[in-house]
């Protein structure tokens, strides 16, 4: 079991060192100049080449790569990742500052994602009528097809313009959470229940649930006694790229809803080509994914018996 | 396993299970009958495909569907309802927002169409690499791959257009580049299956240079689960370009594209439902109808 954990946290800091060196490369390396793009961005023209000297050097854009990126990575362990140039605070600041909020939201959708998502996959297989079945398994494959951006426009031209229930932006009470978390669980949800409801459809065509349903089982039991618990572990599998996607999609829900939190800051630091605070929120999406997919890991043996955490690796047997 | 994974095997096996049966050559005239049948069996997959060649058409000849101008507006038409007239209403500079959807499909499409070739020729190429050669180098692709899928697309491509810089094509490469892993996944998974097939070892033992092969065998043989793909990422390059337009790192103003379109519409809200409903209607028929096609294409892409 300690085995098995070290190597998975071993395997999370290879993830992390590897986003924050791709990071690196796409920010630094790619076409367009760092310390041109900061002197006032290659689309004004003139810029002072006085001024992206000096800031060469103060980056140490003028040292070789290698001697740059060492640089950058020893300071990254400090979890210094240089410094906004919007804000002119430490990068790793700036985003913590707004975590709360993006916090607040996505500890809001995930639930709701959850929810709808799992209880939209069951409907779909377990409802009594055909034309149900049919109707409810339509919907995952159209929400994931609806960009969110146009969701949450609809909610508020709806919900607040028109019946005025809740705050059109804004980051005050619940009530200013209600439409930003509605909007960025639909997608998840969707994808979710498209996940779900695909699996439990393979599970209930396995030979162990004709066999429960010959042995009299009805219905309800051999959806929620036989079928779930197995249907469930290909859901569970993604959870990482889920909760991934439900923080890059506070992107653009923050941005529709004039909310503070790390998505709009990510948009503004775009803007300002702030490459600092890009890279930071790259690298914290990555440690997100991370840990999620290692409380999963350590939640299979829970559902699943059969699967247990042994020696150095995850044993199906 | 991931999502592009779960897709990438389902798409194989797929591809893989429509292959095996190798019927004899059917006539010409019973193949259309059949393709007629299919098309009122599936309302759906038909008024889809016409979707997607009313959207094709309104991208490569505008001017057939549209007298107006998407640029210039008559002030004393502005912020109309949709009518006869202006059937998806006009924006608060008296433009005629059908004008402008049907001259930002150009834009938007083609920039969709090269997110998803970026995507098809830089991911089959790492996958055919790694599938190809295996060992150390199918490791280090894999390792990398890994890494791009525990960043979320979105995210990625935000931060390849931090470095790019904005305009529509940027755009589209790096919703390109965000989407290598899956593709890489699928090619490689497909090579690795016809590279252990007997005909090729057959070539290889017969001396056949490995350029050959691949070109000859591998290639051929491995595409149909990689193009079925691209059908699939077609619908999610829509979405990923419409969002990284509407927050605003597409074509510049006063330029059309559907996703500014309908952030422009943002500040209209409460007394323009058009401006932002119907180019978002767009978006969504658009992508509904490239993964409806896709499934079709799953399912039956391979027979060739």
């Amino acid at each position: 079991m300690n085995r098995y954990l070290a190597k998975r946290l071993l395997q999370g800091l290879f993830v992390l060192w590897a986003a924050y060196t791709l990071s690196f490369l796409i920010l630094y390396l790619l076409p367009g100049d760092a310390a041109a793009i900061q002197a006032g961005g290659a689309e004004n023209g003139g810029v002072d080449p006085a001024l992206v000297e000096r800031l060469r050097a103060e980056y140490g854009l003028d040292r070789p790569l290698w001697e740059q990126y060492t640089t950058a990575l020893a300071r990254a362990l400090t979890l210094d990742f240089g410094t906004s140039t919007q804000s002119g605070t430490a990068a790793t600041a700036a985003v913590s500052a707004v975590l709360p909020q993006t916090f607040a939201l996505a500890a809001t959708a995930l639930p709701l994602a959850v929810v709808v998502g799992v209880a939209l996959a069951i409907a779909s297989t377990f409802a009594r009528w055909r034309w149900l079945r049919q109707a409810l398994s339509a919907l995952p494959p159209l929400g994931v097809s609806v960009p969110s951006f146009w969701i949450g426009l609809l909610l508020l031209q709806f919900f607040s313009f028109r019946l005025r229930l809740f705050p059109s932006m804004g980051n005050e009470g619940w009530a200013s959470l209600v439409l930003p978390s509605v909007a960025l669980a639909i997608p998840t949800g969707a994808f979710l229940a498209q996940i779900l409801s695909r699996s439990l459809r393979q599970t209930l065509e396995q030979p162990y649930i004709e066999l429960a349903r010959a042995k009299g089982a009805g219905s309800a039991r051999v959806h929620f006694g036989h079928a779930l618990q197995n249907a469930v572990i290909p859901a569970l599998t993604l959870a990482g790229v889920l909760v991934g996607q439900l923080l890059a999609g506070t992107v653009v829900t923050e941005t529709v809803f004039s909310r503070v939190g790390v998505g709009r800051l990510v948009v503004t630091a775009v803007n300002s080509r702030d490459i600092p605070v890009v890279q930071t929120v790259v690298v914290f999406a990555a440690l997100v994914f991370v840990l999620t997919s290692l409380v999963v890991d350590l939640l299979y043996p829970l559902i699943d018996r059969r699967i247990s955490v042994t020696g150095a690796s995850l044993v199906n047997a | 396993m991931t999502s592009d994974l779960l897709i990438a095997t389902t798409v194989g096996e797929r591809a893989r299970a429509v292959e095996q049966p190798a019927e004899a050559v059917a006539p010409r005239s019973s193949s259309l009958r059949r393709v007629a049948a299919s098309a009122v069996r599936q309302p759906g997959l038909v008024a889809a495909v016409l979707v997607l060649t009313m959207v094709v058409l309104w991208a490569v000849a505008p001017a057939l569907f549209t007298g107006s101008s998407p640029i210039d507006g008559v002030p004393r038409d502005k912020l109309q309802p949709p009518s006869a007239a202006h059937i998806f209403g006009t924006d608060n500079l008296g433009r005629d927002l059908f004008a402008r959807v049907v001259h930002g499909s150009g834009t938007s499409l083609l920039a969709t169409t090269a997110a998803v070739l970026v995507g098809l020729v830089a991911g089959s190429l790492f996958g055919l690499l790694a599938g190809y050669l295996r060992g150390i180098v199918d490791d280090a692709v894999m390792r990398v791959m890994d890494v791009l899928l525990a960043v979320p697309s979105l995210l990625l491509s935000l931060a390849l257009i931090t470095a790019l810089g904005f305009g529509t094509l940027n755009v589209a490469v790096a919703v390109g580049l965000a989407s290598v892993a899956s593709f890489s996944r699928v090619m490689r998974a497909e090579v690795i299956t016809v590279s252990t097939a007997v005909y090729v070892e057959a070539a290889r033992s017969s001396g056949v240079r490995w350029s050959t092969i691949l070109r000859r065998h591998v290639l051929p043989n491995a595409s149909g689960a990689v193009l079925a793909l691209s059908a699939l990422e077609f619908g999610a390059a829509v979405l990923a370009i419409s969002s990284l337009s509407f927050l605003g790192f597409g074509a510049p103003p006063p330029a059309p594209e559907w996703g500014s379109l309908v952030a422009g519409g943002r500040d209209y809200l409460a007394v323009a439902w058009w401006l932002t409903t119907i180019p978002g209607l767009v978006v969504v028929a658009v992508v509904l109808s490239a993964n409806r096609v896709a499934r079709a294409f799953e399912r039956t892409g391979a027979q060739r």
